[in-house]
This record gives C-alpha cells, sequence and structure tokens, in this order.
C-alpha cells in the first residue's frame, strides 16, 4: 500500500475578502509516494510546497481532487494516528516544559500516562535534550525548538513522517543532526517526506524527489531518472602545469581555468579518456584528479523553475 | 474522549499560567475586602452590603476572565500555528473546540472556587458563624458559574473568526444586550411597525438571556431560589451552550488555517 497517495489535487485561493478573482496555488497535481522511503519536495518559495504539506495535514481543504495517507483519506482523523508532522519554523507552547510538551503531544496520540513518560524521555534522548526536559520551552534555541518538534512529531512512532522544510534556520551542526534522524528513520523503514529547498539536502536523502513551481509538478522520480546517468564532461585537474605541459591538452579542452596552483581543464565527454591520460602524462603534467561531470540536481532544478530570460517563476498565490 | 480531556487540560493549564488570571482574582479579592469596610461604614446594612458586593465582585471578574481568556483561545492557536500541531494528530476539529471550551470552562469554575472560598472567609470572619440563610449566595454564585458558561460559548464563537479585538467588543456587546432582554422585550411589544416588532421579539428569543441568571440582590437578602427554577437555568445554559459550541464547530470545520 503507498504511503501517500495524491490525484490532481488542487488548491485555489482568493485573491481578497471581496474579490471572486481565484489563483491556483496546487494545480491538479498527482503523485504517488510509496512505503520507507524519504521523499523529497523541492521547489522555490511560493512554489505550493508548504500547501501540499497542509492539504495532507488537512489544515486546509482541497479545491478539488483528493489525497490518502495509507489507505485512509486525509479528511479521515484515524489516517492521522500513523503520521507525524513537523510544521514550517515550528512554534510550540511556551508556557510548557519539553517534557509537559511531549506529553501532551503524546496524550493527543491516545497513548497511556506510562507509555507517555517512557516515550517522551527516550525521544528527548535521541534528539539530545534529555538535559532540557524540564526547561521552558521560550528558553529553547530555534534549533533546540526544531528537535522538540521532531520529538513530538515521533510521539507516536509514526509510519510516516512529514517534515516541512525541516533545516531551515539550523547551523551546520542542527542540519547534520536532522540529516541523521532521517536517514535512521529510513533505516526504520519510516516513510519520510519533507519539503525543502536545500538541494544538497535532498540529493543526500532522498529517494525519489518531486519538484514543484507555480503550484504544478515539474518533474517526479529518482534522481537518476531525473538527472540521467549520462555524463556530461570530464573535469581534469592538474597541479601547476608548465605552458609546455598544457600546450597539447588544450585540444581536448573546452575551457580552462586557473586557481592558485590549479588547472581545472573541461573536457568534451566524448574524449577518449585514456587518450587524454597519456597525453597529459606524456607531456609531464601531474594528475590531481579526473572526475566524469554529470547534471547536478540544482542544474535540473534551475532549468525548471525558471523561465527563459532567467528570472525565478513568480509565486502564483499564497503559500 | 481522552483527546478532549487531554485538550482540556492543557487549555487549564495554559489558562492558570497566564499573568492576567492571577491579577484579576487579586482585583476580585480586593473587591470583596472592600465590602468589609462598605459594611462597617453602612450601619445595619452591613452584611447585605457586603453579600452585594462580593457576588459582583465573583461576576465582574470572572466575566473578564471569561472575555480575556475566552476570545484567544482559538485565535491564538491559530495565530501563532500551535493548532498545526494538534490538528497533525488523529484529532477531530470538533475535539479541540469542545476540549477548548471545557479547558475554560474548568479554569472559570476552579476560580469561581477560590472566590467564592475567600467571600464566605470574610463573611465568616464578618458574621462570627455561617446559618442555612448563607447558602442564597452560594446559588447565585451557582448562577454566575453558568452565565459564565454561556460567555464562554460566545467567547469561543467569535474567537473563530474573529481577531482578539473584534471578538472582544463582540462578545462584551452581547453580554449587554443578553442583560437587556427584558427591555427588548417591551420595546417590541411597544414597536409601532411590525416588521421591528418581530424582529425584537425574535431577538429577545434567540439571544442569550445573560439577564436571567442575575440573582445577586436577593441573595443578599437572603431568599433561597426555588429548586425549580435552579432546574430550568441549568438546562438552558447547558442547551444554549451546546448550540454556541455546536455552531463553532460547524464554522471551524471548514475554515482553512493559513
Amino acid at each position: 500500500m503507498p504511503a501517500v497517495e495524491i490525484s490532481e489535487l488542487t488548491k485555489d485561493y482568493r485573491l481578497g475578502f471581496w474579490s471572486k478573482r481565484r489563483k491556483p496555488a496546487l494545480d491538479h497535481l498527482s503523485l504517488t509516494v510509496e512505503s520507507g522511503e524519504v521523499f523529497g519536495l523541492l521547489g522555490p518559495n511560493g512554489a505550493g510546497k508548504t500547501t501540499l504539506l497542509k492539504l495532507l495535514l488537512r489544515l486546509i481543504f482541497p479545491t478539488a481532487g483528493s489525497a490518502s495517507i495509507l489507505g485512509r483519506p486525509v479528511t479521515d482523523a484515524r489516517a492521522h494516528a500513523r503520521i507525524g508532522y513537523l510544521p514550517e519554523n515550528p512554534y510550540f507552547y511556551d508556557h510548557l516544559s519539553a517534557t509537559e510538551f511531549l506529553n501532551y503531544a503524546g496524550w493527543l496520540c491516545g497513548l497511556n500516562a506510562a507509555a507517555r513518560r517512557r516515550r517522551a524521555g527516550d525521544l528527548l534522548e535521541r534528539v539530545g535534550l534529555a538535559e532540557s526536559a524540564g526547561v521552558p520551552l521560550r528558553r529553547f534555541s530555534k534549533g533546540m525548538v526544531q528537535r522538540v518538534g521532531i520529538a513530538q512529531a515521533l510521539m507516536n512512532d509514526p509510519d510516516v513522517i512529514f517534515l516541512d522544510e525541516p533545516m531551515s534556520g539550523l547551523d551546520p551542526l542542527g542540519r547534520r543532526q536532522v540529516r541523521d534522524l532521517i536517514l535512521d528513520l529510513r533505516l526504520q523503514g519510516k516513510t519520510v517526506f519533507f519539503s525543502t529547498h536545500i538541494l544538497p539536502d535532498a540529493e543526500t536523502l532522498c529517494d525519489r524527489v518531486a519538484i514543484l513551481n507555480r503550484g504544478r509538478l515539474q518533474g517526479l522520480g529518482s534522481l537518476q531518472e531525473l538527472l540521467g546517468a549520462s555524463v556530461e564532461s570530464i573535469e581534469l585537474v592538474l597541479d601547476d602545469p608548465s605552458p609546455h605541459a598544457l600546450e597539447p591538452l588544450k585540444s581536448f579542452a573546452t575551457a580552462s581555468v586557473r586557481t592558485g596552483n590549479q588547472v581545472r581543464l573541461e573536457l568534451a565527454a566524448s574524449n577518449d579518456v585514456d587518450a587524454v591520460l597519456a597525453t597529459a602524462l606524456s607531456a609531464g603534467a601531474r594528475i590531481v584528479s579526473l572526475n566524469p561531470v554529470k547534471v547536478s540536481l540544482e542544474d535540473y532544478f534551475l532549468a525548471h523553475v525558471q523561465d527563459p530570460a532567467g528570472n525565478e517563476s513568480p509565486r502564483p498565490g499564497r503559500k | 474522549m481522552s483527546r478532549i480531556a487531554a485538550i482540556a487540560v492543557h487549555t487549564f493549564k495554559e489558562s492558570v499560567r497566564e499573568k492576567v488570571l492571577y491579577n484579576l482574582v487579586v482585583f476580585a479579592f480586593l473587591m470583596i475586602g472592600a465590602g468589609l469596610i462598605l459594611g462597617t461604614v453602612s450601619v445595619g446594612i452591613n452584611e447585605i452590603a457586603f453579600v452585594n458586593l462580593g457576588l459582583s465582585a465573583i461576576s465582574v471578574f470572572g466575566l473578564l476572565i471569561a472575555v480575556f481568556i475566552g476570545i484567544s483561545l482559538v485565535w491564538k492557536e491559530m495565530e501563532r500555528r500551535t493548532l498545526y500541531n494538534v490538528l497533525s494528530k488523529p484529532v477531530a476539529r470538533a475535539e479541540f473546540i469542545i476540549g477548548k471550551f471545557f479547558g475554560l470552562v474548568l479554569t472559570l469554575a476552579v476560580n469561581t472556587a477560590i472566590m467564592t472560598a475567600g467571600f464566605y472567609l470574610v463573611l465568616w470572619y464578618e458574621k462570627g458563624r455561617l446559618a442555612a440563610p448563607d447558602l442564597a449566595p452560594l446559588e447565585a454564585i451557582y448562577f454566575i458559574l453558568l452565565q459564565l458558561t454561556l460567555v464562554v460559548g460566545v467567547a469561543l464563537l467569535f474567537s473563530t473568526t474573529s481577531s482578539p479585538a473584534l471578538s472582544a467588543v463582540f462578545t462584551l456587546s452581547l453580554y449587554v444586550i443578553g442583560n437587556l432582554l427584558d427591555d427588548l422585550r417591551v420595546l417590541g411589544e411597544q414597536a409601532g411597525s411590525g416588521g421591528l416588532r418581530g424582529l425584537l421579539r425574535l431577538l429577545s428569543v434567540v439571544l442569550p438571556d445573560f439577564g436571567a441568571f442575575s440573582d445577586i440582590a436577593p441573595a443578599a437578602h437572603g431568599e433561597l431560589v426555588p429548586g425549580g427554577r435552579i432546574f430550568t437555568h441549568s438546562l438552558y445554559a447547558v442547551l444554549y451552550a451546546t448550540v454556541l459550541v455546536s455552531a463553532t464547530i460547524l464554522i471551524f470545520e471548514r475554515k482553512d488555517l493559513r
């Protein structure tokens, strides 16, 4: 059974209270997320990522289309017994301590008092907040709030976890912790559905990604499916080559850049690598590296979210 | 049921940690204490004056607590987006509203109980002993609590649709009008136009009759309320609160949380 099934999901927002004009925030979106995969939802600001997550979490209602989680319509509260959710830039109750907050989250999930206490302790340990368990949330830093937010999302040991921009605003250490946590969840067989505009995170974590722009699906699949396996070009890096050593290689190179003592040559993918290497070695050049250059997710992303003039597509409506 | 209890307990906890609540309770105690002084200067009617002022303090400060915490109940959760977290759990929107309602009613009940204890402590100090007629204020306090339950229902309804400032204006306006329904009925009977008469009659039936719960003056004179009236007023409050909470749920069920 798919973890998430979305069919022709559409959400329009009215442009003003009195206006009858509407703009689509999400436009007939269809996709399926399989159980156990880490699925990334990518797109620029205003692409419709948060709108999609809000629809799945029944925080807003669709204009048309439908969605289900683990076989149940998203409007069915029972579907939510098996999911966890971390909102974007989360804000939790100031007056509660981390333990009290997790106790409340667990209670809402139907856990009994003993299970809540045990689970809250385990999760605070897991997200590195055990020592701050009794501290009011108003004293938490942004990174700590994000971590307690992840802990509350996991209180019911969910099968599907939705994370809205989980790395947003975190320092490198915090981002690393969240990344490790997502990988850990994947190892446990959980489905993780997260939105991000931080492309390296998506490349590191995702089994599959969907690219949204202006509420429309621009691409869907594994990174290999989207980017292809073909090599675009070859990058040859040489250590402080003399002009004499560079001369025979110029016939292979489409571009050449010197950075400090190193020269980076970009070679067409059609070149015979063995011949290039032989030429470089016979000219006395010291080779630092030789790498195939593939299309990056960033290249793909930019190609699909920019208009022909190179501008980022305008935001269609409210997120 | 467990989820409603969770939300109610959380709302209670949140309310009792609000500083404004303590300020209001302290003011209520000051007012009750002032009744003691007033009673001393009004020779012969000291007990009546004290009961009047004490019950009025409980009523007014209860109203302020009901309005100022009630109006921000749902709005704050929407504005700060803490509601996202609640509704992502297996919680129906109706459960959220019912839990919020009972949480604030619980807060008011506990506050009213504390103020009542203070009131009786001062009354006991004033009289030296308490007797059966002294139960009359307790009945008036019960009516105040019923009235506050309706105020919470009204505040909750407005809280889902408007900002706290507007909700406060609407709730307090409705409270004032609801205390003047008898006058509205008389005005309706005297109205020349048939349409206006019908409208005023309809309003006097449909709007919450807050005035019906005002029983302070008889209580000050030690008059006990007939059992039948306690029953009908309780039934009215329960039914009206059910209508208010149901209307809130109907609106909230369709609301996009943007």
